[in-house]
């Protein structure tokens, strides 16, 4: 009775739900949209009108311009076609009756008006991937920019930036929840002098911003001829992220059926064993979720590659991309690519290992 | 109850082959610290003298990164193994979380007490200067200005980023079309801070009044569209610090999502089924059942978003550069850092973030303790 009632419940409700998410999901994903959509756009429309003028839509084209005899006073109110404004509003713009856009060109004395009337305009069309090729390749690029001048320059090389992204993302990702695993561990399961303090200074360093530790550091790289190298950013993004990796695993490695463990140590296996052998596994829900949120930081992540890495041969696409919005603020057929070119993977990422958060992962094992 | 670890391997040398045996671990456990050594270091000349192109180098890069730490570990756990088993027990904690406390140690724990002593030097690091950086960081008046923007970053930034972050999760985990609008909300999140900056930037940008010109991005677009005046939305203090912190809303409101979408899944379903045959509404059962179980979570992600905001860089940097009145706390630290080359103006910045940040870490570590009774 009870849960029949609830699923009718549920029926009435969940329309209202869907409709809330629908609306917060349309928010969310339009300015996506616009710049997937610009992304493809040739430049030259880029700058002329919005993203949206792609779709199917009225808008005033013109069809014809007006010019007033000579004997028509400009000075004050002027007529036209039975229509009485002054010179500004023409300038404005008016809305005829018949539903003509009339439109003052230029100064009074041009005496010209452009007409115009809303028509459809149907999909646009001349999408292509030039903007793609413009970012990716080292080669040199041509477009037409804003005022209609051609603009000819350097590519910005992001395939590059893109695989250095890579080499940065992957081991930033695993060495921290390697680390952290046998950590978690540690402070789980084995007992030894000092265990509670130290642990207390991992929940106490979880909050540290990372700012501190910027200067002190990138003193050492200098000295230690880190700076700029991959090692070196694999390590800082390791010590930043330890302290909140340990944290999340140790709270899940905690929870885990302590029966399990025990009746392996009766069996004689060693901690290294059982960490390889039951934990590791066992925590594949946590160690995927959290290898998802870091390696989403440190792809995504801007000021430690900054510090630490730079431009030249070893810059990620965060650089990259900030260095074309810095250089050529209003570039937006090669931000726009660019940008995509930056969320390509990590969405992937995202999406593949999706199914590790589906819940009761860990009741199964343990039942099987 | 603690488990104690235990090695009941038992023991097959006999006495007349002790000798022999002792010697050849000690040979073997040579063979394998020289053998790891070697490869840790030929994989380090090999990277660090970059002669291989970068398709090569790449791939040898990750392998030797990721490689030569899992072959740390199980080194270091052999030599550990072959020890006397009194000797190991105490040893074998140290090699699970030596390396994460070394790490931890080198990275943020000693740094907070370098950038403390260079807090009261000048801007070489070289003379004292007393409290002057301090002075500086609460009497200037650009210092003033990052104040009041990170504390509208946090109380806004984070209040909406787990709210909607909660909402979400707890709607969409009754629709069938789940996996889709969670996808959708956590888009945001695979795009780095630049990345959303570009988007961002996009649709608040503004060409200008004039005749010919057709505002190309969205809100302008709106705005005239309603027979409104557009404006340069990024350039109107104080507002423009709101519009940069809808775009952490738009990146974070993902994070939280997920992490408390999978708190929430790991709710018992009987203990929601109880509650709904006790007559609970759905309102009452999120209440009463989903935030009590999952308080732990909530926290956690509150902190992340809280710190999150407080050290907003990367918007701010992309978006304005610290103008027209939306400097932060961190955008300033790099000014004064990389910039202006004041290392302690700089570090009393960092300090000054790290007591902002000093009641949320005594905040953890009371709940964690509390939290704490069978540990």
């Amino acid at each position: 009775m009870a849960a029949k009632s609830y699923k009718a419940q549920k029926g009435r409700s969940s329309l209202l739900v869907n409709l809330i998410l629908i609306v917060i999901c349309v928010i969310w994903l339009v300015p996506i949209l616009g710049i997937l959509i610009t992304s493809f756009r040739p430049s030259t429309d880029i700058f002329q009108s919005g993203w949206w003028t792609v779709f199917p839509h009225k808008q005033y084209v013109q069809s014809g311009e007006i010019i007033l005899p000579a004997d028509v006073d400009v000075s004050g109110p002027i007529t036209i076609d039975g229509v009485t404004h002054t010179f500004e509003e023409w300038r404005q713009g008016v809305t005829m009756p018949d539903g003509r856009y009339l439109e003052w060109f230029g100064n009074r004395r041009t005496r010209k008006l452009t007409v115009s009337a809303k028509e459809w305009v149907g999909f646009a069309t001349g999408f292509n991937l030039k903007n793609y090729e413009d970012v990716l390749t080292g080669k040199t690029i041509t477009y037409i920019d804003g005022n209609g001048q051609t603009i000819t320059r350097k590519g910005n090389d992001l395939s590059r930036a893109f695989l250095n992204s890579l080499a940065v993302a992957i081991p930033a990702t695993i060495i921290p929840i390697l680390i952290a695993a046998f950590a978690a561990f540690g402070f789980a399961w084995l007992n030894f002098p000092g265990r509670n303090i130290i642990f207390s200074v991992v929940v106490a360093l979880l909050v540290v911003p990372l700012q501190i530790a910027l200067i002190p550091i990138l003193q050492d790289y200098v000295k230690l001829g880190l700076n700029g190298t991959f090692l070196g950013i694999w390590l800082a993004h390791t010590g930043f992220g330890l302290p909140l990796a340990t944290y999340l695993l140790f709270n899940y490695i905690s929870t885990l059926p302590r029966e399990l463990l025990e009746s392996a140590y009766i069996d004689g296996a060693s901690n290294f064993t059982i960490f390889v052998r039951m934990i590791l596994p066992l925590s594949v829900p946590a160690l995927a979720s959290f290898a998802i949120f870091q390696f989403l930081w440190v792809w995504n992540d801007y000021l430690v590659a900054l510090v630490f890495l730079g431009g030249g041969e070893n810059q990620v696409v965060t650089y990259a991309v900030a260095s074309l919005v810095g250089e050529k603020g209003q570039d937006w057929h090669l931000m726009t690519a660019a940008a995509f070119v930056s969320m390509v993977l990590p969405l992937a990422v995202f999406l593949g290992l999706q199914k590790y958060f589906v819940r009761g992962m860990l009741a199964g094992s343990v039942k099987g | 109850m603690t488990v104690e670890p235990m090695n009941v391997k038992p023991d097959q040398e006999g006495k007349t082959g002790f000798l022999s045996s002792v010697l050849g671990k000690i040979l073997l456990g040579i063979v394998i610290v020289s053998g790891t050594a070697f490869i840790l270091w030929w994989g380090y000349n090999f990277l660090s003298a970059n002669n291989a192109p970068q398709i090569v180098q790449i791939p040898v890069a990750i392998l030797w990164g990721v490689g030569g730490v899992a072959l740390l570990y199980t080194v270091l756990n052999w030599l550990v193994e072959q020890l006397p088993r009194n000797a190991a027990r105490v040893l074998q904690p140290l090699i699970f979380i030596g390396p994460a406390v070394l790490l931890m140690g080198w990275f943020l724990a000693v740094p907070v007490f370098r950038s403390l002593t260079a807090s009261f030097r000048d801007s070489l690091g070289r003379e004292s200067v007393g409290l002057e950086n301090y002075i500086f960081a609460f009497t200037d008046k650009r210092m003033l200005e990052t104040f009041r923007n990170n504390l509208l970053w946090l109380v806004f930034g984070t209040s909406f980023s787990v709210g909607l972050g909660l909402l979400i999760a707890t709607l969409a985990d009754r629709t069938k079309a789940e996996v889709l609008y969670k996808s959708i909300i956590f888009t945001p999140m695979a795009i780095s801070f630049v990345g959303a900056g570009v988007i961002w930037k996009f649709v608040y940008t503004y060409k200008g009044t004039g005749y010919g010109i057709n505002e190309i991005g969205l809100i302008n677009a709106i705005i005239t569209g309603l027979g409104g005046t557009p404006q340069p939305w990024l350039n109107i203090p104080p507002w423009n610090n709101f519009f940069l912190i809808v775009i952490m809303i738009w990146l974070q409101t993902g994070y939280a999502m997920v992490i408390l979408s999978s708190a929430i899944k790991g709710v018992p379903s009987e203990l929601l089924e109880a509650a709904r045959i006790d007559g609970s509404s759905e309102w009452n059962a999120f209440w009463s059942v989903i935030v009590p179980y999952i308080k732990g979570t909530l926290i956690t992600v509150t902190t992340t978003v809280v710190i999150f905001s407080l050290k907003t860089f990367d918007i701010v940097r992309v978006m304005t550069g610290g103008n027209n009145q939306t400097n932060v706390i961190a955008n300033e630290f790099y000014l004064q850092s990389f910039t202006y080359n004041h290392a302690g103006r700089a570090s009393a910045i960092a300090v000054v973030l790290l007591i902002l940040v000093l009641p949320v870490i005594i905040n953890n570590l009371r709940e964690f303790n509390r939290g704490r009774k069978g540990f």
